[in-house]
């Protein structure tokens, strides 16, 4: 089966979620479900100077939401606050590298929403 | 298995979906509509549209003679009288308004009312709104992981002060058929009444409201192969009687003054506003369409698909079936789930098959809960599916398995 949803990368993600744990000490942090299936991320970061030095995620989910999540800490590490509080859903549409559609973006957003909430 | 309608009947069904067959599995959700259905709808659009009940002319007595007509055709298919018949928008609005009107004006501090593990939210947060604001008593009685409700705790919490026994017909997860006769026997000796909520149940098997001997009923369209924003609410004559109304406007008025009104007869007292007439009339051509094809024949064909369906399932390595493993107990829905794979993965990797089916919670989280899941996937079937669109969906779910392998 060739599709994009579920291509290499994103099912490595899913597989091998990157980040994945919790931190023993973070300064920001947050936890979102989505309430159509029971999803759950919790998304935890370690900001000093104005930079995201340490992020873990956990929880459960599907393939997408894990995969984009996943992606998301990889793309934050290292990053200026101020970038990571810019992050939108396009950004993480490229992490994924495709759009996922109406009836999944619940699922690629989940982990954004939550990175959002932590800083909000 | 021989087919009890034709496929052909369904012109949503003739769709390719991502340039593959279409196999709708997902008939618990919604059901596709005959092309009868459409048929009356677009009719009733072109030629007789006009508000009901209220014009003096031609087309407007057209109107009301069709909406009264479908009325006719709903009682008739569950063997009830047509006055007994409220339209409402939904099963669930159906509920609300028997929470409503008849809970507001039945339940005090101290009832009770029963529920069971497996009720859809429709048929248990309206009742857990009314025990709150009555401070009245939510009862609930479990099911087993087959999805039987437990009969022994069932007369267990039946009390001189249970007021209703709220149950499902049919699960929209497991497909499992509490025993509605049993059940408002028990119910009636400690003068309780009984609402079952039909959306599953009437599509799928035959249904006698005096042979069951339940109180309330609330049915919705299109689980029926009707349309969607048309239900019916079903009960015995003297509780409609007895009940105030639930919404009021026009139609559901004998006389008003700036002070008070008086109520119409029956069911139009319950009928606030220009009802859903198009609606109605895709209700009444949809149950024709069962009868038609006679409900004891709809129920045998969805057996044996379910037979065949579980048995093919049972052979796909690391699927886990939720509910009854035999056709008998159950209408025809499957709840399972493929070992490593989220439903909502599955579910996408089905629909690049041109496969539908559900997933997610099923509006049941309490019995999501129960099995430790955060949600299932579901295939179910109505009079159109076919073994084929069944191969369709097997062969669908082991290509998704080698793709998240």
């Amino acid at each position: 089966m060739t599709d994009a949803l579920y291509k290499a990368t994103i099912l490595d993600h899913h597989k091998h979620p990157r980040h994945f744990g919790t931190l023993k000490r973070s300064t920001h942090e947050a936890h979102l479900e989505n309430t159509l299936c029971g999803d759950e991320v919790t998304m935890q970061f370690k900001v000093e100077k104005g930079k995201v030095i340490d992020v873990a995620f956990s929880g459960r989910g599907c393939a997408i939401t894990t995969a984009a999540a996943s992606m998301l800490t990889e793309a934050v590490l290292g990053k200026s606050l101020a970038a990571v509080k810019k992050l939108t859903s396009k950004d993480v549409d490229k992490l994924l590298g495709v759009k996922v559609g109406p009836a999944r973006e619940k699922c690629a957003y989940l982990g954004l929403e939550t990175l959002h909430k932590a800083f909000s | 298995m021989t087919d009890v309608s034709k496929k052909s009947d369904f012109p949503i069904l003739k769709r390719r979906i991502h340039g593959k067959r279409f196999a709708y599995l997902d008939s618990a959700a919604t059901a596709q509509r005959p092309v009868v259905v459409l048929k009356a709808m677009d009719e009733f659009q072109r030629k007789h549209n006009a508000n009901t009940h209220r014009g003096i002319y031609l087309i407007s007595e057209e109107a009301t003679a069709l909406y009264e007509g479908a009325r006719q055709k709903v009682a008739a298919f569950i063997h009830a009288q047509p006055n007994e018949i409220v339209f409402t928008r939904n099963a669930t609005e159906a509920i609300n308004l028997v929470a409503y009107a008849w809970g507001r004006a039945n339940i005090v501090t101290g009832d009770n009312i029963i529920v069971t593990e497996m009720e859809h939210h429709s048929n248990l947060v309206p009742w857990q709104l009314l025990c709150k604001e009555r401070k009245a008593e939510l009862r609930v009685v479990p099911v087993t992981d087959e999805g039987a409700v437990v009969m022994k705790e069932f007369t267990k919490l039946l009390t001189h002060r249970t007021k209703l026994v709220a149950v499902s017909g049919m699960s929209n997860v497991f497909g499992t058929m509490p025993d509605l006769a049993v059940i408002a026997r028990s119910a009636h000796r400690k003068n309780a009444l009984v609402l079952v909520d039909g959306a599953q149940l009437a599509a799928h098997v035959p249904v006698d409201v005096k042979k069951l001997g339940v109180d309330f009923l609330a049915l919705s369209a299109h689980k029926m192969l009707g349309p969607m924003g048309i239900g019916v609410l079903w009960a015995k004559r003297e509780l409609l009687e007895a009940m105030p109304p639930f919404l009021a406007g026009g139609d559901m008025i004998r006389e008003v003054s700036l002070q008070t009104a008086t109520w119409n007869d029956l069911p139009w007292k319950f009928e606030a506003g220009t009802p859903n007439a198009v609606g109605a009339v895709g209700f009444g051509a949809a149950v024709d369409y069962l009868t038609k094809l006679g409900m004891g024949s709809v129920r045998r064909h969805e057996m044996a698909l379910t037979a065949y369906a579980l048995k093919k399932l049972r052979h796909i390595k690391g699927v886990s079936i939720y509910g009854p493993t035999s056709a008998r107990l159950k209408g025809g829905v499957i709840a399972f789930n493929v070992q490593g794979i989220h439903p909502h993965d599955l579910a996408t990797l089905l629909d690049r098959e041109g496969v539908a089916i559900r997933s997610g919670h099923h509006c049941a989280q309490p019995l999501m809960q129960k099995f430790g899941v955060m949600a299932t996937a579901r295939m179910s079937f109505s009079v159109y599916t076919t073994k084929q669109d069944i191969d369709q969906c097997i062969a669908a779910i082991a290509k998704a398995t080698k793709v998240m392998a």
